[in-house]
């Protein structure tokens, strides 16, 4: 057996099998995202939320999922079935595979790449595709409506996103996740890590996650009161099902990637303790509370408001965060923090 | 064939085949769809050449902006491509002439043209040694040092690009209402408003 696992099929066996581990905890993490979210948002309502199916309600997200499987898939008259059709699956890929890049501890990754902040950024352009190609094959006024706020949206905001990504690289000296993560690993844990030296940076990065993955208070593009539901009005069964999907892993990827670039991936917060996958997911899931928490309590923005956010307030502040962390880095102030760059190399 | 031949064939076929689409689909959307692919597609052999931070930025420059941008406006555009096709008769030998000249040059880079002898020395004796430095560190070092001028020119002129066509395009009327986004945010409700006691039978 350990024979053949050094051999190629033995090597391609451990790659699927490693994929579906990956995606196996994100789907099972998504049932209760779903659900999580959903009990955050009746709770800050002073509702019950869902309770009915399975014990206090945990499998609702299954039942809701079983649901959407078995009904009926509708294609509007007019609509472009292949690009319908292929919009969905492409949502739902594509917010999967960014995970591949994404470590859960020390070499716990599935593709160690040397540019892998670059593939999440790149896979994360990719997504708005999925969005505008079913608004625009939906044939129908509210999707295209809702498509085109989407795709000005998502560009707008990924600027700040990759400029503040670029302050991280700056410090670190590499796009490597691995690299980001152990060059924040210090004696004063907690405070070691990249949020204190990067602190504006953590909540634009958090603010701008929310517009990229269109969630309230930025989600004009499904906004209910004044489209429906924006480009899914037309979807129905398993592609709506995908399209939902999609979202939530994107918005648990951004919960990741906060992890990893501002609060120290896997390392423990208190020094001594031990360093692993927990702490990890334990973020990541308080980063989805917050996440929950906003969408309960701030009120929807204007789409006026929303683009002035980006490119008016946003982006000059991001620009000169990255002028002013090269200099940080380049002259070493504050004993080097700005400056890490023994692990990157 | 190992699995990268193979990758490179997939990836290949696949460049050629979306390109072709990108010319014979019926509808701009398609087309525009299709070039997405030809991109994703070089990417992946870009991949393959080792060059993995040139593959990324092709996915992030091209397909994540300039391509939705291009189907931000053929989504927008209402063109009857009926008609314009009905016209096509008329440019064909234009194009035709256009293709065989193209098609002239890369026969004359391919066939005939040959470096100088020293060409390859000269690029081997800037690049940094690729065994020992990341491709993005390469570049970088590449960029940043050797060619910074250069590098730094090339950014210039897009600026310039850039504001010329902001100059052009923007226009400040007058006769129009607008926003003050400060004097909203700092209204404050005890100014605002006056609050009358309307007597009944009275009115103000």
């Amino acid at each position: 057996m350990a024979e053949f696992l050094t051999t190629g099929p033995g090597i391609a066996l451990i790659i699927v099998a490693q994929c579906l581990a990956v995606v196996g905890f994100v789907m099972v993490s998504l049932l209760f995202l779903v659900y999580g979210d959903r009990k955050i948002w009746a709770a800050v309502q002073m509702r019950r939320g869902p309770n009915v199916v399975g014990a206090w309600g945990l499998l609702q997200t299954v039942a809701d999922a079983l649901k959407y499987v078995v009904k009926e898939i509708v294609i509007p008259a007019g609509a472009d079935k292949t690009v319908f059709m292929l919009a969905p699956m492409l949502a739902f890929v594509l917010a999967l595979i960014s995970w591949a890049v994404i470590p859960f501890n020390d070499t716990w990754v599935l593709a160690d790449l040397n540019v892998a902040i670059l593939y999440v950024f790149a896979i994360g352009s990719l997504e708005v595709y999925g969005v505008i190609m079913g608004g625009w094959a939906s044939n129908s006024k509210y999707p295209f409506l809702g498509s085109l706020r989407s795709a000005a949206q998502m560009i707008s905001y990924e600027v700040s996103i990759g400029l503040i990504i670029i302050g991280i690289i700056i410090s670190t000296g590499s796009l490597n996740f691995g690299d980001i993560v152990r060059a924040q690993d210090g004696s004063y844990g907690f405070f070691s890590w990249y949020w204190l030296p990067h602190l504006p940076m953590v909540f634009l990065f958090f603010i701008s996650a929310l517009a990229e993955t269109n969630r309230p208070p930025f989600d004009l593009p499904e906004a209910e009161s004044e489209l429906v539901a924006g480009y899914q009005v037309e979807y129905s069964s398993t592609p709506f099902l995908l399209f939902m999907a999609g979202e939530y892993i994107a918005i648990f990827l951004m919960c990741a990637l906060i992890t990893l670039l501002f609060f120290g991936g896997w390392l423990s917060p208190i020094p001594g303790l031990p360093d692993g996958a927990l702490w990890m997911v334990a973020k990541m899931a308080f980063f989805f509370f917050l996440f929950a928490m906003v969408k309960a309590i701030v009120p929807r923005y204007r789409y006026d408001q929303l683009m002035r956010l980006g490119w008016k307030v946003f982006l000059p502040l991001s620009l000169a965060w990255v002028v002013i962390v090269a200099f940080f880095a380049q002259f070493g102030a504050f004993g080097g923090t700005y400056a890490r760059w023994a692990v990157g190399g | 064939m190992g699995f990268a031949d193979f990758a490179f064939y997939l990836f290949a076929i696949t460049v050629v085949t979306a390109g072709l689409f990108v010319v014979v689909s019926r509808n701009p959307v398609h087309s525009v769809l299709w070039l997405i692919l030809a991109f994703l597609s070089s990417a992946g052999l870009f991949v393959l050449l080792g060059a993995e931070f040139v593959a990324m930025l092709m996915i992030i420059v091209y397909v994540g902006a300039v391509a939705v941008l291009f189907l931000f406006v053929v989504m927008m555009l209402d063109v009857d491509f009926a008609e314009l096709r009905g016209e096509l008769a008329k440019f064909v030998p234009l194009a035709g002439l256009i293709g065989v000249i193209l098609l002239m040059e890369l026969a004359l880079v391919f066939g005939v043209w040959t470096g100088a002898e020293n060409a390859t020395e000269l690029r081997d004796a800037v690049a940094p040694a690729l065994e020992d430095t990341q491709n993005t560190a390469a570049l970088g070092q590449l960029i940043y040092t050797k060619y910074i001028y250069l590098f730094q020119a090339a950014g210039l002129i897009l600026l310039v690009a850039m504001i010329g066509a902001i100059v052009l395009t923007l226009r400040h009327r007058e006769d129009i209402k607008r926003q003050d986004i400060l004097s909203q945010i700092y209204r404050d409700p005890a100014e605002q408003m006056e609050l009358k006691n309307v007597k009944p039978g009275q009115g103000l």
